[in-house]
Formats: C-alpha cells, structure tokens, sequence
C-alpha cells in the first residue's frame, strides 16, 4: 500500500477518472509549482475501482468549470488544519472556454487569429457540447 | 423594434418579426415605386469572401431598389484580406463607411463572431455550409405565397443535406411552426448533420423522417426543397462525382406529386431538376428568386430603421 503524506492546507482533487489526472495535472501547471504536490494515479476507489488523486499543499485559484467539463465526477475537498472543510462536487459547465479546440476545419476558429473557443452545453444527461460558432456537437 | 438588429441565424427573429418583414413584402412587390427613395444616402456593404452572384447582386438590387448606395468585394484577394487583415478589423472599418453590412464567408461561424466587431447590422449572406438565413427569408415567403400557411406542412428536403446550409437554416425556422413534417431524403454521406438532428429536431420533438429515394415519398409533400450536391463543399472530389446525380427530379417522378406542390430550389441549379419541370406550374424557384430581392429590401429597410 501506497501512502502519501496528509496535507495540512490546500486541496485534494479526488475522484479523477483514471488517466486524466496527469492531464490535469499539466492543465493546472504544476509540474512548475514551488510547494508540494503529488499525483497519485490509478488509485483504488471504493465507488470506481481506480481512480487518480491530486494533492496541492497550497491554497491555489483552480478553474472548476474546466474541471467539470474534463470529468464532472471530481470532487475537490478543500484542507484546512488537515480537516476537510468543504466538499465541491462539480457537475458540467454550462460554457466553457479555450480548453478545448473545435475540430471542424470549416470552423472560423481555424481561421482567425486571437479567437475564443467557446463550447455551450445542449445536453446535460448526454454531456453534449456545441461549438458557438459552427454548431459542431462534442460528447 | 428590427432596428439595429443582426440577422445571423434563422431563429434570430421572431416569427412575428418575421411577420412583419413579410407584410412589409407584401407592400413592395406591391407598390415598389413608393418604396424607390427609402434608403436614400444610406450605403450597404458587401463583404463576399466566397463567389457569388445571385445573392451578392439580390442584396445589391435590393438596395438600390430602395434607393441606397452599395460598396464592398467579391473576391477578397482583392481587398485588405489578402494582406492578412482580420475579419474583426475588416468589419470594423467597413462598417464605419457603411450603414448596414451583408456578409458571405467561407467559414462557419463568421458571422457570429463578426458580429461582436460590427458597429452596424450585420446580415449573415450565407457562412460555409452551415446557415442561409436570408434565403430562408425567401424561401418562407415563396411557401407563405405558395400554401397562405407557414403551418400544417410536410416538408421534403432532397440532395445535399450535409452542407446545404439553405437546407439547415429552413428546417430550423420552419421548427418553430405548427404541426410541421419532415422528411429528409439524401445519400447516407449527405444526410443532415448531427447538431440539426440534436439540437432543432430533437429537442422540439418534431416528426421527421429520413431515407434515401424521392419516389417513395414524393406524393405525401407539400412542400419539396431539392438542393445541389455542392462541388465546393468536398475535400475529395471523388466522393463528389459518386453522389453528385444522386437525384434528378425530372415530370416522370412527378407524377404522383401532389397537384399543389411547391417545388423550391435556392439556386444555382446543375442537374437536379430537369428543365421539363420548369414550366410546371409547382415549379416556384424562378418566382422563389425574385422574392429574394423584395424580401431583402424589407429586411434592409427594417434593420436600417427607415420602416
């Protein structure tokens, strides 16, 4: 058995599917951070099996829209005096912006420069998204 | 209130400002010399990054119909483009010289993100093959004329469905109307894209219907759309040559057509229907052109604020 060290203030994003948590990891740029992070994968979880974990000793801005379109199963606890004082269950964003890239090449987010990528949420059960300009679905 | 308004998709109206547009038709076609100074000093833009000619010079007549002013490109190698200015600064500036701007773009989407940098109305001319929504306008006109509903229809679509943004624009305005069928005939590999399906026909829980052969259901409409199969629109021209007669609605088929069927086409034809048909009285394409430009002149005339 594994076992990493509690932290005393900061975050725990537990629940990651597993796989993404490297990705997030990178997403939140913490292979640059200057305090202790760890990343744990394939994990065992009771609800899923395996699961990838991320722990930040350190109080940091995280955009969680961003992680609820990667995975709206995540859970991020914050850590006070080693307690968890809250609980945040994501779900999936409404909107969301710059995280991924419209595919379509007929797209004008191939085209133009400095543009926003901006994907609306159509179907919440299915988690379907569309591009705001071409209308292209993502799943 | 249409004043100031963009026109970038079909639904951005409402259908009673739709309405409105329509009855404003009605008067010109009716009366157009006393509608020939309306526009006076005012100037439209045209910004036509993809060829054209029917639409480019239907926004043209139209405005000068009504007594503007028209300046713009046809070929943006001819413009700033071609030195790599952006669409966003393209619009700015073109919309400090001009009142009211009509846009064909090579790109879908254009028009929405245009549209934040456009100080003036911005008319989507057509982006891709995504939507058409002045043609929409024209094309319910020519049904409103055609039927005296916009209601109760059963609507087929033929051809390029994939990259028909005519096609695509209809079926999302016409979503809106009471007890409306479709049915969607095309080759598998042109069939209506998935966000239509989802999105429109889904979420309205509209009866619709798709295969693939025009005969098996030409005698249940009231309404048939046929498109082209669009050479411009394929990465791969082979797949073009396969599918690009995939129809050719010629009087034979129509045989067991309706007698008050409304043929419409957007134009340009190639093939898909037989010249035989065009002195059928169901063929309504030609007349379908010619609303083109009194629903446009409305439609300037409306965005403008001058009616």
């Amino acid at each position: 058995m594994l076992n990493i060290t509690s932290i005393s203030k900061g975050l725990v994003i537990d629940h990651i599917k597993p796989g993404l948590g490297l990705k997030i990891f990178k997403y939140l740029k913490l292979d640059e951070a200057d305090f202790t992070v760890a990343l744990i994968i394939n994990a065992i979880s009771e609800k899923h099996g395996r699961k990838d974990i991320i722990k930040i000793e350190n109080k940091i801005d995280i955009d969680l829209a961003m992680l609820g379109f990667l995975d709206p199963n995540i859970t991020v606890n914050i850590i006070e005096d080693e307690v968890i004082i809250d609980k945040i269950n994501l779900t999936l964003p409404d909107t969301v912006e710059n995280i991924i890239e419209c595919k379509n090449p007929r797209c004008i987010t191939a085209e133009e420069r400095d543009i926003t990528h901006k994907f609306v949420l159509i179907n919440r059960d299915k988690g379907l998204y569309k591009c705001q300009y071409c209308d292209q679905i993502y799943s | 209130m249409l004043k100031g308004r963009n026109l970038v998709d079909p639904r951005d109206f409402t259908t009673e400002e739709l309405d409105s547009i329509f009855a404003f038709t009605k008067e010109i076609i009716n009366r157009p010399e006393e509608f020939a100074h309306l526009c006076d000093g005012k100037i439209l833009g045209t910004l036509f990054y993809e060829p054209s000619t029917r639409t480019r010079f239907s926004f043209e007549a139209a405005m000068l119909r009504l007594g503007g002013k028209v300046i713009g490109f046809s070929e943006p190698g001819s413009s700033s483009v071609k030195k790599g200015e952006s669409l966003a600064d393209t619009l700015r500036t073109v919309g400090s010289y001009a009142d009211i701007i009509a846009m064909r773009h090579h790109k879908e989407g254009a028009p929405q993100y245009g549209a934040k940098y456009c100080p003036v109305p911005l008319i989507n001319a057509g982006d891709g093959g995504h939507q058409h929504p002045t043609q929409t306008l024209t094309d319910l006109y020519t049904i409103l004329e055609s039927k005296g509903s916009l209601n109760n229809l059963t609507i087929g679509f033929c051809g390029d469905l994939q990259f028909g943004r005519t096609v695509h624009s209809l079926i999302k305005a016409m979503s809106r109307y009471e007890n409306i069928r479709f049915i969607l005939i095309s080759p598998i590999e042109l069939q209506v894209p998935e966000y239509i399906k989802t999105e429109v026909l889904g979420q309205h829980g509209l009866n619709y219907v798709e295969g693939e052969r025009l005969e098996d259901v030409i005698g249940e409409l009231d309404i048939l759309y046929m498109t082209r199969v669009q050479k411009e629109r394929f990465f791969n021209e082979a797949d073009y040559i396969r599918l690009k007669d995939s129809y050719i609605l010629d009087l034979r088929k129509l045989e067991s057509a309706k007698d008050d069927l409304a043929i419409l086409h957007p134009l340009p034809r190639v093939n898909e229907i037989s010249m035989e048909v065009d002195a059928d009285p169901r063929a309504k394409y030609f007349q379908q052109v010619k609303n083109g430009m009194y629903v446009r002149m409305a439609l300037i005339a409306k965005l403008l604020g001058v009616r």
